[in-house]
């Protein structure tokens, strides 16, 4: 019996880590979806904030100025993201596949500049961990949770919020009460960009102290999926990023327990995601505007 | 009382277009100016000047006398100027006040004052009485609602003239008479009101002034009580105008079409189909008037294989079609003229070549039997379609997209009616047509009915429908309001039968049956 | 336009893409201390200055002609397929085992490894198929769920059918080896060109085919463009989603068969690494015409071959490439989009036909 609490405890806090950069990636992926822009970016940009987390921690010696650096940088490539669909109304998809591909090599190319390593860095000062015992988790997991509460009221409560509702279901009717859709959507799309760069600065100092090559390794397309299947709203997307924790958490435990192999585990979280969307879609519906550039001569 | 408001001079072009020319308006205080013209004629792109959401080449415009320029939407709010779009500009996921205070959101600290902004939406409503409930969802309201909500959102904004563009082609006429009476009480109360319509019985009926518009210019301004609904249509098209079609007299051979007790799930409550039941004889066109919205998609879906019914049946020639694929129904000699050409009519990034296979491209006339294309035959049939149905717009090869409306819908009818057909079911056939197109499209739909086959009507015009049709149904929230003879119908019976109101002259209650007498 | 107008202002489109990222790329180079031009001349050299580097050049072009086609195809349908790489290595998964399992002849084991790498790219692009056709789940997602699926698969196979403590599957009997250049020629060596090359390039001659002379292409086309007037033509949507997948996810299991059957002669775990954005890449760049990819491939082959041979003659390290090319797929999708470096206007022949006022105006009409 105690080792059954134990190890669902060791279980719980697993999760609550593991969705930490889940729930931030797809929290920010829901400011931009919701405004009309498809941001299947994530991936690439947390990947971005987590290598920039870790070159300003290097310099700074401060793992809290890290993590602005990796917030700084996710928010400036988001920017070109931004640039190619907004303003020059590029497809939205294949802007954020090539915002992957060039996170995955410029990582690559600036470690080999900066550390002179190509696979991983040597270890920076990492984020502390605050809380009683065996309960401490660094401060992005705990930010993780406000910004769930956060994230709802700026959607529902406040002006901004409404606009960008407005502007991702019916961009001309925003048009035409005096609201400036392009603005508010680079704003969207920044504020994902911020948030998926702190995802990343989570990964690299706080689950870990260094950056490792493609070290997100699809967790910014989990959060996309977490993000549809959150229906787009910030408490179901906590809580499908916890339910996909527990699932991963659940899969590394057995690892051990079971003898399944590791490989077959590593599955699991993937497997589960499809099963989820294939019994939910039908009832999961997007912004209606997304995906389509706002051209203002069309009524 | 003083001009409101006065347009001088006012051209703009668009590449390839000059939308307007040397466009001059003014309307007083306190009155309802229409102005009319046909499709094309310029209307929007004017009110878009006026609106802030275009800059006009050339000319001037003045509010309440002082020259004013309107860069903005936000400018010409702040003008008092507020518009009511004919496809409404409302967010069917917020609520009817989200949607009437966005952009000018009273806030509470960080946060909108959700109490502040329904108290004021609802001391608007109640000052014109419009009857609303603004915590409701836009997207859950019926049609005649929502542009109510959109009144209100200019009104809100202090809008003192109101532009009102097609305002009626979704209501029925019962809604139609109340938007006249709200009409009226804005101008009591001092507002300027600019109604842009095509339908000149409205016209006549609520304006005070009219100005004409054709093919950008200013023909004309006449004050309503000098003029006639005749002289109108032939300010506006320029010459003389037959407003009824010449038709022989029906003589009706064996039933074609049996539609039995069809029941469909609609997009809307509105659109479900109960028990719907009719049948068509060759050589008879029976028409289908009522507001969209009513059932028609749904009744046009089923009948061309894009949904399958709840229940019941429908026979083309002995032959049971409901459920089956809209390729099945084609080869059982069913052509159809799809009333969204965008949508479901053309594929507009396809050349016009292509375009006029679609639906046919498999046949043995333009593929070969290991499944390549004909392409000789594919052009040479191009070719000849384009000649007879004198499609124009820049040849075969061009993309669909680029053609006029009214040539887009020549491309749809010569592709159909390059085929073996016994049953045409034509759905909104002159929507967006100019009216050279429409007198050829009406009678190539006649041409079916001489040649005895069965034509279903589907149209939201009512003159239309009375012209061409021999028998009348009206659908009214997925039931037949009323079946009559063609010869027997008004335009005041019909509307009460769109509105719901009054009885068929065969049965009552669910399921009337519309057969022939 | 005409249609030659409109071919020579894509090649156009993609030439600046290409300039534009090259441009960007030597800033790049130029902040991190080394001379771009001394990198570029080597580039070039690297992938076309000796016989030798040409074939390496076409060797690597080779996997991505493949995924372009897979991805092209499927987008001339509208969809995303961006599973071409778990496709790919579920497909070379299969060729790999049977390439070993089976002893038979070459003229009947070639053929049916080939066949067994088609058959695994193509079921595992069945599941995201049939979730879009029957559930409407957006391929995007599901494709890339599966790509992890499919890594985590392939390392556990490995794990269970090793011989030996290389981390690859036992090789590949001769009977199932697709030819290599350097197995023939005693010149050429270390280059991976293989047999495959030839077949890729029969595949593109054949899609192309497809698509513009047959029903199914005029279908598929169609589909694309619009698949509600495609249904109303009564073209079967669901039924063609499923089959475009299919097929998308058979030429990505062909890629993966020429890299076991042709270089590998195993499956490694790997294998399938970044063949499938750059087939995305490949396939936006020649906007999705499948004779475009062979050459917007090969300029990615050039680009990896070129790469490695700057990386060791000079200071540049081989990422500059990626970032090449992430760049130019930017700027082939911000110039697909005609907002900026808009050359179609240069190609429209003197009078356009728009409508007069007074006729209805597509944007105007209803």
């Amino acid at each position: 019996m105690e080792t059954f609490l134990v190890s669902f405890t060791f279980i719980i806090m697993s999760a609550i880590r593991i969705q930490t950069p889940l729930t931030i990636g797809a929290l920010g992926g829901m400011f931009s979806e919701k405004s009309g822009v498809v941001n299947i970016a994530i991936e690439g940009l947390m990947l971005t904030g987590a290598f920039m987390a870790v070159v300003v921690s290097y310099v700074t010696g401060n793992a809290f100025f890290g993590v602005l650096g990796g917030v700084a940088a996710g928010t400036a490539l988001s920017f070109v993201h931004a640039l190619v669909s907004i303003r020059y109304k590029g497809n939205q998809t294949i802007s954020g596949t090539a915002i992957n591909i060039l996170a995955a090599s410029m990582t690559v190319y600036l470690m080999r500049l900066i550390f002179k390593t190509e696979g991983i860095t040597p270890p920076v000062t990492k984020l502390p961990a605050w809380g009683i015992g065996n309960f401490s988790f660094n401060p992005v997991v705990y930010l993780s949770f406000l910004l769930v509460p956060v994230s709802w009221f700026v959607i529902y409560k406040t002006r901004f919020g409404l606009h960008i509702r407005a502007v991702g279901e019916h961009p001309q009717a925003a048009d035409t009460m005096g609201i400036k859709v392009e603005k508010v959507r680079y704003l969207a799309v920044m504020i994902s960009g911020a948030l998926s760069g702190l995802a990343g600065s989570y990964l690299s100092l706080g689950d870990g102290d260094t950056f490792q090559r493609n070290m997100t390794s699809g967790r910014g397309f989990m959060a996309l999926a977490v993000l549809i299947i959150g229906k787009w709203h910030p408490i179901s997307i906590f809580i499908a990023a916890f339910l996909f924790a527990l699932a991963d958490a659940f899969q590394i435990s057995i690892a051990t327990v079971i003898n399944i192999p590791n490989q077959i585990t590593a599955m699991i979280p993937y497997v589960v995601t499809l099963i989820v969307l294939a019994g939910l879609i039908g009832k999961s519906v997007a912004p209606a505007a997304v995906g389509k550039p706002y051209n203002k001569g069309e009524r | 009382m003083g001009k409101a408001l006065e347009m001088k001079g006012i051209t703009k072009g668009f590449p390839g277009v000059i939308a307007n020319d040397d466009v001059w308006l003014e309307a007083e205080k306190g009155q309802i100016l229409a102005i009319v013209g046909e499709n094309g004629a310029g209307k929007s792109t004017l009110m878009s000047i006026l609106y802030g959401h275009y800059q006009p080449d050339q000319g001037e415009i003045f509010i309440n006398g002082k020259k004013e320029l309107i860069d903005s939407p936000k400018r010409a709010i702040e003008l008092g100027i507020g518009m009511v779009f004919q496809h409404f500009m409302l967010v069917p996921t917020l609520s009817v006040y989200e949607n009437i205070i966005l952009g000018l959101e009273p806030v509470r600290g960080l946060a909108i004052d959700r109490q502040e902004a329904i108290e004021k939406c609802d001391e608007v409503v109640k000052q014109y009485g419009l009857d609303i409930d603004v915590t409701q969802k836009v997207g859950e309201l019926p049609l005649g609602i929502q542009q109510r909500v959109e009144i209100i959102k200019a009104l809100y904004r202090k809008a003192e003239i109101l532009i009102l563009d097609e305002p009626t082609a979704v209501l029925t006429p019962k809604e139609t008479q109340e938007l006249f009476t709200t009409m009226k009480e804005l101008t009591n109360q001092g507002k300027t009101i600019i109604f842009i319509t095509h339908k000149l019985d409205e016209v006549m009926a609520v304006s005070d002034r009219i100005t004409v518009l054709r093919k950008g210019k200013t023909v004309g301004t006449v004050k309503k009580t000098e003029t006639s609904k005749e002289e109108l249509a032939q300010i506006m098209v320029g010459r003389k105008v037959v407003l009824r079609v010449d038709k022989k007299d029906k003589d009706p051979g064996e039933t074609v079409v049996v539609v039995k007790q069809l029941c469909v799930e609609g997009k809307r409550r509105s659109g479900e189909l109960k028990n719907l039941s009719f049948e068509i004889r060759r050589g008879e066109i029976l028409g289908i008037a009522g507001i969209e919205g009513n059932g028609q998609t749904e009744l046009l879906e089923v009948l061309t294989g894009l949904k399958k019914p709840k229940s019941g049946s429908v026979e083309v020639c002995g032959s049971t079609v409901s459920g089956k694929t809209p390729r099945e129904i084609r080869e059982r000699k069913i052509i159809h003229i799809p009333e969204d050409r965008h949508k479901r009519g053309l594929i507009l990034n396809f050349t016009v070549q292509e375009n006029l296979i679609a639906g046919i491209h498999y046949k043995k006339r333009f593929a070969t039997r290991h499944g390549f294309l004909k392409d000789a035959a594919v052009s040479s049939n191009a070719d000849e379609l384009i000649q007879r149905f004198d499609i124009r717009g820049g040849g075969k090869q061009v993309s669909a997209g680029s053609l006029s409306g009214g040539n887009q819908q020549k491309i749809i009818i010569a592709r159909e009616f390059n085929q073996e057909h016994e049953f045409l079911i034509a759905s909104q056939p002159t929507r967006g047509v100019d009216v050279g197109a429409i007198e050829f499209i009406h009678q190539k739909i006649l041409e079916s009915r001489e040649n005895g086959k069965a034509v279903l009507l589907i149209s939201a015009d009512l003159n239309e429908v009375m012209s061409l049709s021999d028998r009348i149904a009206v659908l009214f929230e997925g039931e037949f309001a009323g079946v009559i003879e063609a010869k027997d119908a008004t335009e005041m019976k019909l509307g009460l039968m769109m509105s719901g109101v009054g009885g068929s002259l065969e049965g009552e209650g669910g399921g009337r049956n519309v057969t022939d007498s | 336009m005409s249609q030659i107008a409109k071919k020579f202002e894509g090649v156009l489109t993609a030439a600046t893409s290409v300039m534009m990222a090259l441009l960007i790329g030597s800033i790049v180079l130029l902040v991190s201390g080394i001379n771009p031009i001394a990198a570029y001349k080597a580039l070039m050299f690297g992938a076309f200055g000796n016989l030798r580097n040409l074939f390496d050049t076409l060797g690597r072009a080779t996997p991505i002609i493949f995924t372009g086609l897979a991805i092209g195809f499927a987008f001339r349908g509208g969809m995303f397929n961006i599973g071409a790489e778990g496709q790919l290595a579920a497909g070379a998964l299969c060729a790999a085992i049977v390439g070993y399992a089976l002893k038979v002849p070459m003229i009947i084991h070639l053929p049916v490894s080939i066949m067994a790498g088609m058959a695994g790219g193509m079921a595992w692009a069945a599941i995201p198929a049939v979730l879009r056709a029957k559930k409407g789940v957006h391929e995007v997602i599901s494709t890339i769920m599966m790509n992890y699926v499919a890594i985590h698969l392939g390392g556990f196979m490995i794990e269970k059918l090793r011989t030996n403590e290389m981390p690859q599957t036992p090789d590949v009997l001769p009977t199932a080896r697709l030819l290599k250049v350097s197995e023939i020629s005693q010149a050429i060596k270390n280059t991976n060109l293989n047999l495959g090359f030839v077949i890729a390039v029969v595949c593109a001659v054949v899609l192309f085919i497809v698509i513009n002379k047959t029903v199914f292409g005029y279908e598929l086309r169609a589909m694309g463009f619009s698949p509600l007037a495609a249904e109303d033509a009564g073209i079967s949507i669901n039924k063609k989603i499923i089959t475009v997948m299919l097929l998308s996810g058979m030429l990505a299991g062909l890629a993966g068969t020429e890299r076991v059957l042709g270089v590998h002669r195993t499956y490694l775990s790997g294998i399938s690494t970044n063949y499938g954005f750059e087939g995305i890449a490949v396939a936006l760049l020649a906007k999705n015409n499948p004779v475009g990819i062979i050459f917007s491939a090969i300029l990615f082959g050039a680009l990896s071959s070129g790469g490695q041979y700057m990386s060791f003659e000079t200071n540049a390290s081989v990422d500059i490439v990626g970032i090449i090319q992430g760049l130019i797929i930017l700027f082939a999708a911000i110039s697909q989009a005609g907002e900026f470096m808009n050359f179609k206007r240069l190609f429209q022949s003197g009078k356009t036909t728009l409508p007069k006022a007074g006729e209805e105006n597509v944007k105007g009409g209803k």
